[in-house]
């Protein structure tokens, strides 16, 4: 799972209000190589939740996002900035660790990269 | 299929490692959601502007779809409830994201944050209740609302569906009118039992670009079924514009060449090859024939 999956992610648990961000518990990251498209990067940016995004990005082991989320003139000039973000959303991939609802504390477990979502009998 | 799959077993029972593998590995089944994927992937309408979106691939299986996605090179995130069906998509090595989730509990994602959504042959598996606690219409409900709220604004979701019966596609276009979708219902070539398929087209927010019509042989209109929102009486208009006209059948003189050319033009509209009609279609051959 990447970050660009994770930063949409929220908890589905009925009557939960404050699913987001899951916090990651991050056990095994690995680092797959993605053709640089600086047009995606700058369409998701509108959509990303910055604050999540980066400590995201820090619990997988990357710290070099910024901490406050950077204006358009930034994302229209600085390439260096957008392959960061591109590393950061796309290349980091989660194979076995778990999401955590930061209300209920519920564990999502990652295996084999792939999040179960699956709610419980009681939870829907 | 003598069976269809939703009468045997919920899906991720149906769906097993034996299963999944087979449905993989059918070149048969390959060929077909490719297809099918890329049909839907036309019918999305997106922007060609050259940038890649982020799509929602729904029932996403072992990936057959997804790939189709990878490319026209968009971005993915793929949903489905067989982890069998996901083990495949990670042994092929898939670009897009993978979760292991029920649609029918809702998917769980943040407003506005897909440019589109595609499902082929998944959204079917909904209608039926596969566990005691299941209630196809809160899950069609929750399933839908979901979808809605995910979609950012002038987003498409377009759906290829097999549905059992038409109590079924009634059920499925309702409960997406009431989540608030506008849309209609796209037949590719109608009037072949065989190559007929369904794409359920939803818009929401404003639509600027029309649907396209399905696809048929001739160039004459087929089969669209549109529907529009009536808040009144939640109804679904279907309209057919293609009745079956009476058969002539031949006369007492033989097979006259009215009766021949409108058999070809019956057949082509089915999508099969049918030789070019010219002065001696239904000539009168000689008597050593």
């Amino acid at each position: 799972m990447r970050l660009i999956t994770h930063n949409m992610l929220s908890c589905n648990i009925k009557g939960v209000t404050n699913g987001f961000p899951l916090r990651i518990e991050a056990g095994n990251v690995i680092k797959k190589e993605v053709d640089f498209n600086p047009d995606f990067i700058r369409h998701m940016f509108a959509k990303l939740e910055w604050k999540a995004l980066v400590e995201g990005a820090r619990s997988m082991g990357y710290a070099e996002l910024p901490e406050d989320s950077p204006d358009a003139a930034v994302l229209e000039s600085d390439e260096s900035f957008l392959k960061k973000l591109h590393h950061a959303l796309l290349e980091l991939h989660l194979e076995e660790g778990a999401l955590v609802c930061p209300e209920t504390g519920r564990k999502f477990p990652v295996n084999k990269g792939i999040p179960n979502m699956l709610l419980h009998e009681d939870e829907v | 299929m003598a069976n269809r799959p939703e009468l045997l077993a919920p899906p991720e029972i149906f769906y097993d490692e034996t299963e999944a593998r087979k449905y993989t590995s059918s070149s048969r089944i390959v060929d077909i959601q490719a297809k099918l994927s890329e049909r839907a992937l036309e019918l999305l309408a997106l922007p060609e502007d050259g940038v890649p979106r982020f799509l929602l691939d729904i029932g996403c299986g072992s990936g057959l779809s997804g790939e189709t996605i990878s490319e026209y090179g968009h971005h993915w995130l793929g949903l489905d409830i067989s982890a069998s069906m996901l083990n495949v998509a990670v042994e092929r090595e898939v670009e897009g994201d993978l979760l292991l989730g029920d649609m029918g509990q809702g998917l769980g994602l943040r407003p506005g944050v897909i440019d589109g959504a595609i499902s082929i042959s998944a959204v079917q598996w909904l209608c039926n209740a596969d566990k005691t606690s299941h209630e196809p219409r809160l899950r069609l409900k929750a399933f839908f609302g979901s979808l809605y709220r995910c979609l950012s604004r002038g987003a498409r979701a377009v759906f290829q569906v097999y549905p059992e019966n038409i109590k079924q596609r009634e059920l499925i276009l309702r409960q997406a009118l009431q989540a608030g979708f506008g849309g209609g219902l796209v037949v590719d070539y109608p009037h072949s039992t065989k190559k007929r398929k369904e794409f359920l087209v939803l818009t929401c927010g404003s639509v600027q670009t029309s649907i396209q019509t399905g696809k048929n042989e001739c160039d004459e209109g087929c089969s669209e079924d549109d529907f529009s929102e009536d808040e009144e009486s939640g109804m679904v208009s279907m309209s057919d514009r293609n009745r079956p006209r009476k058969r002539q059948k031949p006369n007492k003189k033989g097979k006259t060449r009215e009766w021949i050319l409108r058999k070809k033009e019956q057949s082509r509209r089915k999508g099969n090859d049918v030789p070019a009609d010219s002065k001696y279609t239904g000539r009168k051959r000689k008597s050593c024939f």
